[in-house]
């Protein structure tokens, strides 16, 4: 006598990401706290000192928020027009900001008024930085020149005239005094050496260059200009190592991890990607809600800032290791496995007599239903709130079980109002799942055979039945949609699949059969 | 032509056991039932086949327990006679000729020496009308007696034998037909008929199914088409009769049963149900379900201890009167049709096909006897009929027996098809199969054909499926996916088509290097390593039907059958047709072990075998009119042994064994005059002995007794090489009790003689000596199986080879236990 054999809950195979170790590091952050600025954000700078404060630029103010305030701690608000690419000096005591209205001002984090103006540039001053002797300024203009200024008196100290467009980018090297590269919508990137009069080294992006960034040992720069992200070897002359295109829109902002094993890129496509910089590939993926202008990350990964040009600023913090913590200390309130089998295998003594108990199958509500022979109530099991919603593969394998049984019809049969609606509900919800469309097409086939007769006589099955046509209509076009972008797509493959020449000897050739054709390879979905 | 020479057609196993109802004797420690044309006694307890009753010429048509012996059974045939045998010795004691078929047997306590048979009516053998008739059985000596009075009691009854019954202790017997209940009162000789409206108000169908009439009171009961029991009282008059019904099956009734004490009635059907209903109790019901299928018979031993039903799908079930299971005796299970192949498992070398719905069963051709069951669709079967449920359709093995493929499939209506492909991996702690990857539809049509790379040395398993949606696809084992947790699965390496044409046939060739699909009439030779198309042969008009690679030296042909009647044989080498010839080829199959290949074409309404070398123009061995219909279905199976046939006839049997299914599902084999001579030799050394009570003793005496007739078989032979023990405990057995000396007197003897044979561990600290003298036999024993070949060779006769290493080790094994055992006696 073989035990009752329980209904085969069909496994899909899961899509979408695979949690790996980065994803569970990059979701490891709290709900994002949204900050309303007065227009684009265009510039995130955390300062280099604890507790680290980060200067936001958007439109003609820098706003300077610590790591935990929802207010601005303070703002700059002395700009005549939008304010450009506020940064912090290296000991976090200045900091420097361009203007549309091409004057440089240099501002003590402490103070309110600028404390120097840096006038020469004729037209919107894009680029500011500090060079790292921390005495010199960089900056990068609309009017094409790149200059050097001394910061006690406010002088020029070198005039670069050699890109041929915008300057939008640019970062002053850390390590050496001299260099710094700019990055020009001209296309091109330029190192220079402030110890001779022009730049060093030239690589060519070939879109217009948004934002640079260079890796804490300089060795390599890191731009990125329309769609691409491309990473370049200094050391090697600047040879192109490798050219990244995961967005479909302009990436604006560039960003690295603390540990320097992640890169990451914002874009008008309103996604940032983070890259495994070892081997370039994308390990996970933020969505925003607008497009993004900045991205700037706390050390230590504490958090993440991104400004928007919908002048929202969003800051994600860390989840602290005590908020995980409590998670945990919530299951262990429950009783301990150990409490339950406790006495579950004891061993038999030698004068024990053993009294052999059958073993009790457990089976599911619907499968006891099932074996008895109940199927109208199996299915209401199976169509529970619950496991509707939650588990809708359950309720479709026990119609599908109940469609072998050929008694599917007798369990939808006989229903109210009530309950017809929730079952319609139900294919409503899930008609046109391709992993459950073929059991709930029977199923809708059914419903309408067994209550043909009744439509028309309560007005909410009635509304259903109509959002169920409107839905099947909606799909049917999409697939012929669909179908037609295949068949778009098996032209182009036959047209580009080289023609392959069987090797033939005289006597088969006389078969008067032609070589093969393309074939095509095609991975195939697969369930475990 | 070649001749036979010794080659005959046999049926090999795998006999119905479930056509008649099945007896079980009145110490219920033996099970008796019909099997084709024999006889089967198996055991109760250990379900084991003890004796088979040979002797009839036809089908035997039923068992009956000899009332007034109950150590003697009548079986009844349609060749005309009915045999009586003794069945704890398995002796055939006389035969009855009545000279007409006889359908069933019936006998009663109370008709002393008269046994009542079905037989067509006397004028016309072919008549479709039978008739229950009294043989008075004549007292004589001889074996063969002609019973000349036969005496008709009912005419017009059922060939069914359940639908005739034997009421109250055999005062009248009750026959139904139709809607008719016919009751014949021995005493009055009177016979009253009672008969049922063809359908009442509800839809229900009354035609009478089954009869079971109560053996202390007046009652029968009648089970009915559409499920219901009634049971009749008060029948001997014509109008005052009454019925009760009882209904709980849905669908018909196809057995009944009453206890032999009468207090309860046992019903069974197509619902695979035993219900037992308490007599005059109706409402207690006590169920017994999930028994596997459609309940066919059931049978009460005489003291009510233990219920017997056979099944619908070969199986006969022992149930004790507690309503448990004890005791499962399975048959192989023959459908309709077999849809998957015929396949042999490398590792069990037992035959695999599809048995009961949605199982494979593994079926051992040695000792034909049914291995095992292994569900592949893993559903709850709903009896009922009509129903369409998953079926499996393809299975298949790679080389070493580690992986199995399966192809369910279930085809509701026409549009939806439902295809489940699964692998299965073998599982060497539990030594059965375990699921390891689901594919639910691999294909959006039916599969045609699939088949393991049998490469023994690659790496990675591969397996080829093809579909009528004109694709084929390679199927590879993928390493563990990104969670640790899982293991390897398999997942579609590759899909390949050619000018949409649908593919038929796949095959590997012998290393694995190129695969061959055919295409309608084209075949295309792909390379698995790049799966480029390597070259297309092709031969029209007509589509291909099989294709098969060549083995060992030819495995640069590939061989293929046409749909019109063509036999091709392709050079891979030169890729050109080399040899073709003009017959209808039904089946193509090559042997795994050797180069030999095997077609049965269909001519003439027969199927002629013919067994060739692709690399030689002239057949090794052929055979006309193997049997009448087609042969679809064959296969080669390895030898456990090989044989040592010098003739060259048959030296294609040597060292596998050809099987095939006939058009009625009939199992038959290829057998050389020699192999059954030691077929028969061997069965006759090793009757199993059941009446030897299991005392320690016995177990002792057992042991010795199994390892001698294994070193009789080894040294049938060098005689010398028997050990002295076996022989006097042999001598002491056989030796009747009067005859023997003392017992005192033989203990010690029998005691030494047990010790010679072995080294005690305990007698090994003492003696050095004779424990380095036995290490020396073992030593001899063990270098024995390299060197009979050539004495064989110079007896030439049929013998069965030495044992092997592994035997021996067990042999010593045995040995020393049976020390221990004794030590402890001591």
């Amino acid at each position: 006598m073989a035990s009752f054999k329980p209904t085969k809950i069909q496994v899909y195979p899961k899509l979408g990401e695979k949690v790996t170790q980065d994803t569970l590091y990059w979701k490891n952050y709290k709900a994002p706290l949204h900050i309303k600025e007065f227009g684009a954000i265009t510039n995130i700078d955390f300062s280099p000192v604890a507790p680290h404060n980060f200067a936001v630029t958007a439109f003609t103010r820098i706003h300077i928020y610590g790591p935990f305030s929802q207010e601005p701690l303070k703002s700059f608000t002395r700009f005549k027009d939008t304010a450009y690419c506020g940064r912090f000096r290296s000991d976090g005591q200045l900091l420097v900001a361009g203007c549309e209205d091409s004057v440089v001002r240099l501002f003590d984090v402490s103070g309110k008024v600028a404390l120097r103006m840096f006038k020469g540039h004729t037209k919107a001053v894009h680029v500011t930085d500090f060079i790292s002797d921390r005495y010199q300024i960089l900056t990068g203009s609309d009017d094409y020149t790149c200059r050097l200024w001394d910061l006690p008196n406010a002088t020029e100290l070198n005039n670069y005239q050699e890109h041929t467009d915008y300057i939008r980018c640019g970062v002053a090297s850390k390590l050496n005094r001299d260099l710094f590269i700019t990055g020009s919508y001209d296309h091109t990137l330029k190192l220079f050496d402030a110890r001779v009069d022009k730049s060093v080294m030239t690589m060519d992006h070939g879109q217009p260059v948004e934002s640079l960034l260079l890796y804490p040992s300089e060795g390599l720069l890191v731009s990125a200009g329309g769609r691409y992200v491309k990473v370049w070897d200094l050391l090697k002359g600047g040879q192109p190592l490798v050219s990244l295109k995961n967005h479909h829109k302009t990436v604006t902002s560039l960003c690295l991890s603390s540990s320097g094993q992640r890169l990451l890129s914002a874009s008008l496509d309103r996604h940032v990607k983070v890259y495994n910089t070892t081997n370039y590939k994308v390990v996970h993926n933020f969505d925003y809600a607008a497009s993004i202008l900045s991205l700037a990350l706390a050390p230590d990964d504490e958090s993440i800032v991104v400004g928007m040009t919908n002048s929202i600023l969003s800051i994600k913090h860390r989840k602290s290791l005590e908020d995980s913590k409590e998670i945990s200390g919530q299951q262990r309130r429950r009783p301990s496995y150990r409490v339950f089998v406790k006495g579950k295998n004891p061993v038999p003594k030698q004068d024990d007599y053993l009294v052999s108990k059958p073993v009790k199958q457990h089976l599911a509500k619907y499968d006891k239903l099932l074996k008895i022979f109940n199927v109208t109530k199996a299915l209401d099991t199976a169509l529970a709130t619950w496991t509707r919603h939650r588990k809708p593969e359950i309720t479709v394998s026990v119609m599908k079980e109940l469609d072998r049984r050929g008694t599917l019809k007798n369990a939808l049969a006989g229903r109210d109002e009530q309950a017809l609606t929730r079952l319609l509900n139900f294919l409503i919800g899930n008609m046109v799942d391709p992993r459950f469309a073929p059991v709930l097409v029977t199923a809708a086939e059914m419903i309408l055979d067994i209550y043909r007769s009744v439509i028309g006589q309560s007005p909410l099955v009635d509304r259903q039945l109509l959002r169920l046509q409107e839905l099947l209509e909606k799909e049917i076009d999409y697939q012929q949609d669909l179908l037609e972008v295949m068949g778009m797509l098996d032209t182009m493959f036959a047209s580009s699949f080289p023609r392959m020449e069987v090797p033939c000897p005289g006597i088969s050739r006389a078969n008067g059969l032609a070589g093969g054709d393309g074939i095509t390879l095609r991975p195939q979905i697969q369930a475990t | 032509m070649v001749g036979h020479g010794d080659i005959r057609v046999v049926h090999r196993g795998g006999s119905k056991i479930n056509s008649r109802q099945p007896v079980i004797t009145q110490d219920s420690r033996f099970l008796l039932c019909a099997s084709g044309e024999c006889v089967k006694v198996f055991s109760t307890s250990t379900e084991e086949c003890v004796h088979d009753l040979r002797g009839h010429t036809d089908a035997v048509t039923g068992v009956l327990l000899k009332p007034s012996n109950h150590l003697q059974v009548y079986s009844c045939s349609a060749d005309g006679t009915v045999r009586l045998w003794d069945f704890t010795e398995g002796i055939h004691i006389k035969t009855y000729v009545i000279g007409y078929p006889v359908y069933s047997i019936y006998a009663s306590a109370h008709h002393e020496g008269v046994i009542f048979v079905v037989t067509p009516m006397l004028n016309d053998k072919r008549s479709e009308v039978f008739q229950l008739v009294a043989v008075h059985l004549p007292q004589s000596g001889d074996q063969l007696v002609e019973a000349l009075e036969l005496s008709a009691v009912l005419s017009d009854v059922s060939s069914n034998p359940s639908a005739i019954g034997f009421g109250n202790g055999g005062e009248f017997i009750a026959s139904a037909k139709g809607l008719h209940l016919e009751v014949f009162f021995f005493k009055k000789q009177k016979s009253y008929r009672f008969s049922l409206k063809e359908d009442n108000k509800k839809g229900g169908k009354n035609t009478f199914m089954c009869v079971a009439c109560h053996q202390k009171e007046d009652c029968i009961a009648t089970g009915h088409e559409d499920g219901k029991i009634r049971l009749w009282r008060n029948f001997n008059h014509k109008k005052e009769y009454t019925y009760s019904t009882l209904h709980w099956h849905h669908s018909a009734v196809s057995s009944l049963c009453f206890t032999p004490e009468g207090t309860n009635l046992l019903s069974g059907g197509l619902e695979s149900v035993l219900v037992q209903w308490r007599y005059n109790q109706e409402s207690q019901r006590d169920f017994l379900p999930r028994l596997g299928s459609a309940i066919t018979h059931i049978a009460v031993s005489p003291d009510g201890a233990l219920f017997c039903t056979s099944h619908s799908d070969n199986k006969i079930t022992i149930i004790q009167s507690s309503v448990k299971v004890s005791a499962v005796i399975q048959g192989l299970v023959k459908g309709e049709s077999v849809r998957t192949d015929l396949m042999v498992d490398p590792r069990s070398k037992s035959l695999v096909l599809n048995g009961k719905p949605g199982q494979l069963q593994f079926y051992s051709l040695q000792r034909d006897k049914l291995l095992y069951n292994l569900d592949i669709v893993q559903q709850e079967y709903i009896h009922e009929s009509g129903l369409e449920q998953f079926e499996v359709v393809k299975a298949a093995f790679d080389a070493s027996g580690s992986w199995m493929a399966t192809v369910e499939e279930r085809n509701q209506k026409a549009a939806e098809l439902e295809l489940n492909l699964k692998l299965w991996a073998f599982d060497e702690q539990t030594q059965s199969f375990v699921l390891n990857t689901t594919i639910s539809t691999p294909h959006e049509a039916r599969i045609t054909d699939m088949c393991f790379c049998q490469a023994a040395d690659s790496q990675t398993t591969m397996l080829v499926s093809t579909s009528k949606d004109g694709h084929f696809k390679a199927w590879q084992l993928s390493a563990a996916a990104h969670t640790e947790d899982e293991g390897p699965s398999w997942s579609c390496d590759f899909v390949g088509a050619y000018h949409g044409l649908v593919p038929e046939r796949c095959c590997f060739s012998a290393d694995g290097s190129l695969l061959a699909v055919s295409f309608q009439e084209v075949v295309t030779v792909w390379s698995p390593a790049s799966w480029e198309l390597l070259t297309t042969l092709s031969q029209p008009p007509q589509a291909i039907r099989d294709l098969c690679f060549g083995r060992l030296s030819c495995s640069k042909y590939l061989l293929g059958t046409t749909a019109s009647k063509l036999l091709c044989c392709w050079n891979l080498l030169t890729c050109s047709l080399e040899w073709s010839t003009t017959m209808d080829v039904s089946l193509l199959l090559a042997d795994p072990l050797t180069e030999n290949m095997a077609a049965f074409c269909f001519q003439a309404g027969g199927t002629d075998l013919f067994v060739f070398k692709p690399s030689e123009p002239r057949p090794l061995f052929s055979h006309k009119a193997v049997c009448s219909g087609k042969v679809t279905r064959a296969i080669f199976s390895p030898r456990e042994e090989m044989l040592e046939s010098c003739e060259e006839s048959s030296q294609w049997l040597n060292r596998s064994q050809l099987h095939f299914l006939t058009q009625y599902m009939d199992l038959m084999t290829f057998t050389t005059k020699a192999e059954e001579d030691r077929l028969l030799a061997s069965s006759r050394q090793l009757v199993v002995d059941d009446s030897v009570a299991m005392t320690p003793f016995y177990l002792l005496l057992g042991k010795h007794r199994q390892q001698d007739t294994e070193d009789a078989v080894s040294s049938s032979l060098s005689s010398d090489t028997v050990p002295q023990s076996s022989a006097a405990i042999k001598q002491l057995l056989q030796t009747p009790a009067h005859v023997m000396p003392s017992t005192s007197y033989l203990c010690s003897m029998f005691v030494q003689s047990l010790l010679i044979s072995v080294t005690d561990t305990r007698e090994e600290n003492k003696h050095a000596e004779e424990k380095m003298d036995s290490e020396e036999e073992d030593s001899e024993e063990e270098m024995e199986p390299s060197n009979p070949r050539p004495q064989q060779a110079s007896e030439g006769g049929p013998e069965a080879p030495a044992l092997t290493k592994a035997q021996l080790r067990e042999l010593r094994r045995v040995r020393k236990q049976d020390h221990s055992w004794s030590a402890g006696f001591l």
